[in-house]
């Protein structure tokens, strides 16, 4: 990344839970779409606030738990019919009952791994730093902060733009970072 | 149905606690008469009904005692709802007097002269035999009358001051209630439903019935839920959150059922010992066979797809259906447990069934209403009950 599109982020702090969430509910009136909120402890309708959809890591689970499900009956069937056909125990070469706890494992291991890996591509993890964390203000996150930040690869970002719009919804502090 | 909003109580409990006694003692006249005209098939009715019901309240124990111990928060506001219904456990202790009668009909272990001739039978003998087992009975409804008791009462008594204490002191009685418990149900399942085939055996069986029982409370609270707030009871205080909540529970506890009754057929079907294997050879001849495989897409595959999504879980009309399936299938699953012994190729409900299940389940609601109604409708005096009603699930 060179220095002319380096990302910038604009962070304004506000007083309190409900103010923060009418900043979030102005900013996404306005049309920002680049923007965030960070506060230390869960507030709820914030989803709602800054119009967040719910996530589709759901989807994503679901999918490939069926992947893993379909992927380990083929692979046993195979193995026990196709290429190794041996007679166990008197039992039929395709004996469902026996494939299930394969099945079952495989569905969860492929559900686990979609989960974990799913959630990090949504969040684009991993990324080794964001201009945030160059900031002090920022800090106040995880103590007594509640923050907004807005990015410049927000389409409609403009620095001064930004910052007097931030002011008007009542940011008692604002920072640049990046 | 009329509540009142400061103190939680019922100022007019409606007529449901009524309709339900009129039908149990409709359903009880109809016992007699099928005792009349079939004593073989109504004994085996009888303990269907009386092991759902039974089932029912053992559930709702759990649930109570497990609530406790974990200091759940957002049960608290249904947690009237099991209490009433356990506590119409030490009745069943009532309802438990005809099968002593029935004795003969339904266990082949009590005739001497069957015993006599079998050589397993006589192994088993000093376990299986009329006074141990009734001994065990009253044990278990000892067990089962205290722990009610003492959960309810105290419950109760919190009602009148917030006091911190009783919270933890229901945690403290819930812990060995859990030993007990486990017990209790291993060897109540056993006794009664599992020694009707004598010969043979599954250790894992008093855990498919606990599983059945506790999936059938779960659904038993949401229907209970949803048809209060129909009648403009707890309309605020219960939300989508509670039953989102339920319906987490009652879906996790299906497939619980679901992973207990695999792993009993499973090791039966990969061992293959014909002593094993007999018990479901009989419940797969004849009509038996569409029974096993109502059970099996009724009881798990279907209810897996229907209720996985989280917008199922919040539809209250879906998540209503959905319960009264599951309850359903829960009889079924008793009727299939048992029937098979009395019966062995036709799989038809006879009128002596639904009489059965009116009669025991009649009563039954009639008492868990009448327990229900007569306290405040939400532990009033929890001092969580405030966190409980603003739940938040995801």
């Amino acid at each position: 990344m060179n220095v002319q599109n380096k990302m910038k982020v604009v962070i304004a702090e506000f007083d309190s839970t409900a103010e923060l969430m009418r900043a979030a509910e102005k900013i996404r009136e306005a049309g920002y779409t680049k923007f965030d909120c960070h506060s230390p402890f869960p507030i709820h309708g914030m989803d709602s606030a800054m119009g967040l959809k719910r996530s589709g890591l759901g989807y994503i689970v679901g999918f490939f738990a069926f992947t893993g499900l379909t992927a380990a009956i083929i692979l046993q069937w195979w193995a026990s019919v196709v290429a190794y056909p041996l007679v166990i125990s008197g039992k039929p070469f395709f004996s469902y009952q026996a494939y299930l706890p394969v099945t079952f494992s495989l569905a969860v291991l492929f559900a686990a791994a979609a989960a974990i890996f799913g959630m990090l591509v949504l969040n684009k993890l991993p990324r080794l730093n964001h201009p945030v964390f160059s900031s002090e203000l920022f800090k106040k996150a995880t103590d007594d902060g509640f923050l907004v930040t807005i990015e410049s690869d927000d389409p409609k970002f403009d620095e001064s733009e930004v910052k007097k719009y931030l002011l008007s919804l009542g940011a008692k502090r604002i920072e640049v970072a990046g | 149905m009329k509540m009142d909003q400061k103190t939680y109580s019922l100022t007019d409990p409606g007529s449901f606690g009524k309709i339900a006694l009129i039908l149990g003692i409709i359903g009880l006249a109809g016992c007699a008469a099928g005792y009349f005209v079939d004593p073989g098939r109504f004994f085996h009715s009888y303990l269907t009904a009386f092991s759902f019901w039974t089932t029912l309240g053992l559930g709702a124990l759990f649930f109570l005692m497990l609530h406790h111990l974990t200091g759940a928060t957002w049960s608290i506001v249904i947690r009237r709802i099991p209490e009433s219904l356990m506590s119409v456990l030490p009745y069943m202790a009532l309802f438990f007097i005809p099968i002593i009668f029935g004795m003969k009909e339904l266990y082949h272990w009590s005739h001497p002269e069957i015993v006599a001739g079998d050589h397993l039978l006589q192994g088993k003998a000093s376990y299986l035999n009329a006074r141990f087992f009734i001994i065990r009975a009253v044990a278990f409804f000892v067990v089962w009358f205290f722990l009610s008791r003492i959960l309810y009462k105290n419950s109760i008594n919190q009602d009148s001051g917030s006091d911190g204490n009783l919270t933890d002191k229901l945690r403290k009685i819930s812990a060995p209630g859990m030993i007990l418990f486990a017990f209790t149900v291993t060897y109540a399942a056993f006794d009664w439903l599992m020694s009707m085939d004598a010969h043979w055996y599954s250790t894992i069986f008093g855990v498919y019935i606990f599983a059945g029982g506790l999936v059938s409370a779960l659904a038993f609270f949401s229907i209970t839920v949803i048809s209060l707030q129909k009648n403009k009871v707890l309309e605020t205080e219960i939300t989508s959150e509670h039953y989102h909540d339920l319906g987490k529970l009652t879906f996790a506890f299906m497939i619980f059922w679901a992973y207990v009754a695999f792993s009993q057929y499973f090791l039966i079907w990969y061992a293959n010992i014909p002593e094993e294997t007999i018990w479901f050879d009989h419940r797969y001849q004849g009509g038996w066979k569409y029974a096993t495989l109502l059970i099996v897409f009724g009881y798990f595959v279907m209810p897996f797809i229907i209720l996985i999504s989280r917008g199922a879980k919040r539809n209250l009309t879906l998540m209503r259906i959905m319960a009264f399936w599951l309850l359903f299938m829960h009889w079924l699953d008793l009727y299939w447990i048992i029937m098979p012994n009395h019966e062995h190729y036709r799989a038809m409900i006879s009128w002596i069934d639904i009489a059965a299940m009116m009669g025991v389940g009649g009563i039954y609601l009639w008492l868990f209403w009448r327990k229900f109604s007569s306290n405040p409708i939400v532990p009033v005096g929890d001092a969580r009950l405030g966190n409980s009603v603003n739940t938040i699930s995801n």
